[in-house]
């Protein structure tokens, strides 16, 4: 039985990286004493698939991982074993069941992602700062600077930002995030600071990722779907 | 939520920001106006390393069962916030409430080994205490135990309190002298005093040490009536009843050390090593009950959700019932890939056969800690490694598919020649010739062989305590003679040869047999940036060498020098069990080479008979 589960992980949890959010949820699933399937070999790991790393500090609503189990254990029953075992700021949302064979790793349908972003207290930007929001929208490239570790690279960041508006003392982003077009929030909002001509304070934004989707559209069409219901990988349906 | 100390701004900044946020799995959480006693238990190293210290966290999980106490920890902030911390006056805080230090009723610190002086001043300072036990007249009582409190003296001036022994016997009666003296509106002192007389206890400010005119002591008595003279360790004798079992280990959120549930099996050696201080002063060897490790292993894998399991003690195959402790954890291991690990284990027949099934063959190394290259040597000091057992080892080793050997050594060993350096490369060679005398298309590639030497470091309670060490370029000299002789070994390519820096060493022997007049030379060391000296990367020999200069005080002295069996040594007024005249016996023996059997073989008259308890009394009840 393959299972979806979708956690939040807010507060002080924020600063453990991808690695050891993966390692604290393979003890979690342990705890729990869920029936995980392991893979064979002489140092056999827990089937275990993770959508989307999260950056170091980001709050998150809905992240979510893919975990096989050995026997049927009902949805409810996968939520309520683990939130039993979860730790300070970590929360299981909910489970879902995935079809077996027919669906992908979770990371491999990651499509799109929300994500609110609001200031920090005494480094709120002036007051008309959300005024240039639709002009900055409306051109038709947005060329950003991407620093990797690799060199620098120019992209346009126009096509991954699918939604871009104030909402209440922060701004609400829904972004490209599949690993061909992966943008970061922060990315965006240095190119729109860029763009008023300001410079944020360095750490100005904290940043809460709300949703991550799948994009079941067809034909270029975009229909977003929480990853807790996409159940029919599309992209290995394509293959 | 928990309000951090540390700005996320900061939290962003520096590395591993995890270290500092508390809140794991199994971290005790308490009201603190709920509790009567703030405990703050420290390791003073980074957090990684601190999460893998077993005592602190028995004690951490024992201390929290009582209701009137909250205990928190608390580790070494790594070289990149202690700078942020001291730029911007951020108090040093215990992980759990995240609260200062300097609020705590109790500082705590676990003295694990002496490299680890440096951060012990950086606790205090970061936290705003004096950095002398004298000077502070409010905060926090700091409070040293662990292996080397049983030489306190390099420290006393910074220590309000020593706890001598294993923590898990008279905390709970300092604890309620604390509440009684404030409950009382006791003083400081008041309480000191208190705590001076409870078994086990140390408040080094009541003794007083003179020294001759060469420097050596010439007296250390208490300076008042009403504290002992002799401080007795304390141990567990019932493990059965007295031992604190831990059932919920903290989970660290970054990988420990030790990412893994230890299970302490045992504690003592009955082997008897006379390098070995832990073998001396944990003495007498007691074995928990295997019901109770069977019924522990179960229950900390369950709270943890640990992948892999450890055993611990110092020679695991001496314990009684290892086969049925390992037969038990394979089964409770099957179909869960958890891994079962098995270090200090001897290896023979069984050891193979377990290990074959508990790790891949082909991806392990069998260790051998033959410590010296001849038997001349091992029988000097006491190591009853033969090398007929390790040749018989390695051949069975070889045939069940193993190809990677380690093998540990020291140099600087009483009594050493040229002909026991050699003697490590004679050793090494002979076990690569055991690998190749199996035919080809039965055995598995090359043979390698990773040979490793640190210098010996005399350690307090053990029959070498008397003995002097070398010179830096000695010590580097010795290195030189071994490397060459593997070179000139006609397998010397499966050999490879690593060995300690010798300066650490040289400072660790001047930590571990220090006095009170030590205490000067760290501080300036400290305060000239040493710091973290256990780590490679940022141990300094040049600052400790200003702060001998400046201090004057001789190093020499300390490391250099054979001590003579009638002088007073600085940590004599420890009772540590075992007996000035069972030392100065095995020293005796060790010169005439003269083997001591182990604890079960025949009783040493060590002292440790007194205790009423453990490997002394085996089969006697």
């Amino acid at each position: 039985m393959k299972v979806r589960i979708k956690f939040s992980k807010l507060g002080p949890v924020k600063f453990l990286g991808h690695l050891d959010t993966m390692r604290y949820f393979q003890k979690a699933v342990r705890r729990s004493g869920l029936p995980a399937a392991f893979s064979g070999g002489y140092s056999p790991h827990m089937i275990m698939s993770f959508a989307c790393p999260l950056g170091v500090g980001v709050e998150s609503e809905a992240e979510y991982f893919d975990l096989e189990l050995a026997e049927y254990v009902p949805t409810e029953e996968v939520t309520q074993r683990l939130n039993d075992v979860m730790g300070e700021g970590f929360h299981v949302a909910g489970t879902t069941e995935i079809e077996e064979g027919k669906a992908g790793n979770a990371m491999s349908l990651v499509a799109a992602a929300d994500y609110l972003v609001t200031f920090r207290e005494g480094k709120e930007p002036d007051g008309d700062f959300y005024a240039g929001l639709e002009d900055f929208l409306s051109q038709e490239e947005i060329p950003f600077t991407k620093v990797t570790r690799k060199g620098e690279s120019q992209v346009d960041l126009r096509p991954n930002i699918y939604e871009m508006q104030r909402r209440d003392d922060g701004i609400f982003l829904t972004l490209a995030s599949a690993s061909s077009n992966y943008t970061k929030p922060e990315a965006v909002m240095k190119a729109y600071a860029d763009y008023l001509g300001i410079e944020l304070a360095p750490f100005a934004f904290q940043t809460r990722r709300l949703e991550i989707y799948a994009d079941e559209g067809v034909e270029g069409e975009r229909k977003l779907v929480t990853l807790a219901y996409a159940h029919a990988a599309r992209k290995e349906d394509e293959n | 939520m928990r309000k951090l100390a540390l700005s996320d701004e900061l939290l962003m900044q520096i590395d591993k920001a995890a270290r500092y946020i508390g809140g794991e799995v199994n971290a005790v959480v308490k009201d603190k106006d709920a509790v009567d006693i703030r405990f703050c238990m420290c390791f003073p190293d980074v957090y990684e390393i601190g999460m893998s210290n077993l005592g602190m966290m028995i004690l951490y999980d024992q201390f929290n069962e009582r209701e009137d106490v909250w205990c928190e920890r608390l580790f070494s902030p790594w070289l990149d916030l202690d700078k942020v911390m001291r730029e911007q006056k951020i108090p040093l805080f215990a992980l759990e409430s995240q609260d200062p230090v300097r609020d705590f009723d109790f500082l705590g610190i676990t003295l694990g080994y002496e490299m680890c002086y440096t951060n012990v001043l950086q606790v205090l300072e970061l936290s705003g205490l004096p950095l002398r036990s004298i000077d502070r007249t409010e905060g926090p009582l700091v409070i040293g135990g662990g292996a080397c409190a049983y030489n306190p003296e390099p420290l006393a001036a910074f220590f309000d309190l020593f706890y001598i022994g294993e923590g898990e016997t008279v905390y709970d009666a300092l604890f309620d002298a604390y509440k009684e003296n404030r409950e009382n509106g006791g003083t400081r002192e008041d309480f000191l005093i208190k705590a001076a007389n409870i078994p086990g206890i140390y408040v080094p400010r009541f003794y007083k040490a003179a020294y001759n005119e060469d420097g050596t002591l010439a007296s250390f008595e208490p300076v008042r009536d009403d504290v002992p003279s002799v401080i007795e360790k304390q141990l567990v004798i019932d493990m059965a009843k007295d031992y604190h079992a831990i059932k919920k280990p903290v989970v660290p959120f970054i990988k420990a050390t030790q990412d893994r549930v230890t299970l302490e099996i045992q504690r003592g050696c009955i082997r008897g090593c006379r390098f070995c201080q832990a073998g001396m002063i944990y003495r007498p060897t007691r074995e928990r009950p295997v019901e109770d490790l069977k019924a522990s292993a179960h229950e900390m894998l369950q709270t943890t959700g640990h992948e892999e399991i450890s055993l611990s003690s110092l020679s695991s195959s001496d314990y009684s019932h290892l086969k049925e402790l390992v037969d038990f954890l394979i089964e409770e291991a099957e179909g869960k890939a958890i891994n079962i690990s098995l270090p200090s284990l001897r290896i023979d027949a069984f050891a193979l056969d377990v290990m074959s099934k508990v790790q891949d063959v082909k991806k392990s190394s069998l260790t051998f800690a033959p410590e010296a290259g001849t038997q001349r040597l091992r029988d000097v000091i006491n190591k009853g490694l033969t090398e007929e057992v390790i040749l018989k080892g390695a051949s069975e080793a070889f045939h069940g598919g193993w190809n990677r050997v380690k093998l540990y050594f020291m140099l600087g060993l009483p009594t050493e020649t040229e002909e026991d350096m050699k003697g490590i490369a004679h050793l090494a060679e002979k076990i690569a010739e055991t690998y190749y005398d199996i035919p080809k298309d039965q055995r598995n590639g090359k043979v390698q062989i990773n040979v490793s030497t640190s210098f010996f470091v005399p350690k307090p309670f053990t029959p070498f305590q008397w003995c002097g060490m070398f010179r830096e370029q000695d010590f580097i000299e010795k290195a030189k003679v071994v490397k060459n002789e593997i070179r000139s070994m006609l397998n010397q390519k499966s050999i490879k040869y690593s060995w300690h820096e010798p300066d650490v060493t040289i400072l660790e022997g001047f930590l571990a047999r220090g006095d009170r007049r030590c205490a000067d030379v760290i501080e300036l060391a400290y305060k000239k940036g040493a710091l973290y000296d256990a780590w490679s990367e940022s141990f300094h020999y040049d600052l400790w060498k200003e702060a001998f200069a400046e201090t004057g005080i001789d190093i020499d002295f300390y490391t250099l020098r054979e001590r003579s069996t009638d002088e007073l040594l600085p940590w004599d007024f420890i009772d540590a069990g075992v007996t000035k005249e069972f030392l100065v016996r095995e020293w005796n023996n060790a010169k005439q080479e003269t083997v001591t059997p182990n604890c079960r073989a025949r009783c040493s008259g060590c002292g440790v008979r007194k205790y009423k308890g453990g490997v002394c009394y085996e089969g006697k009840d």
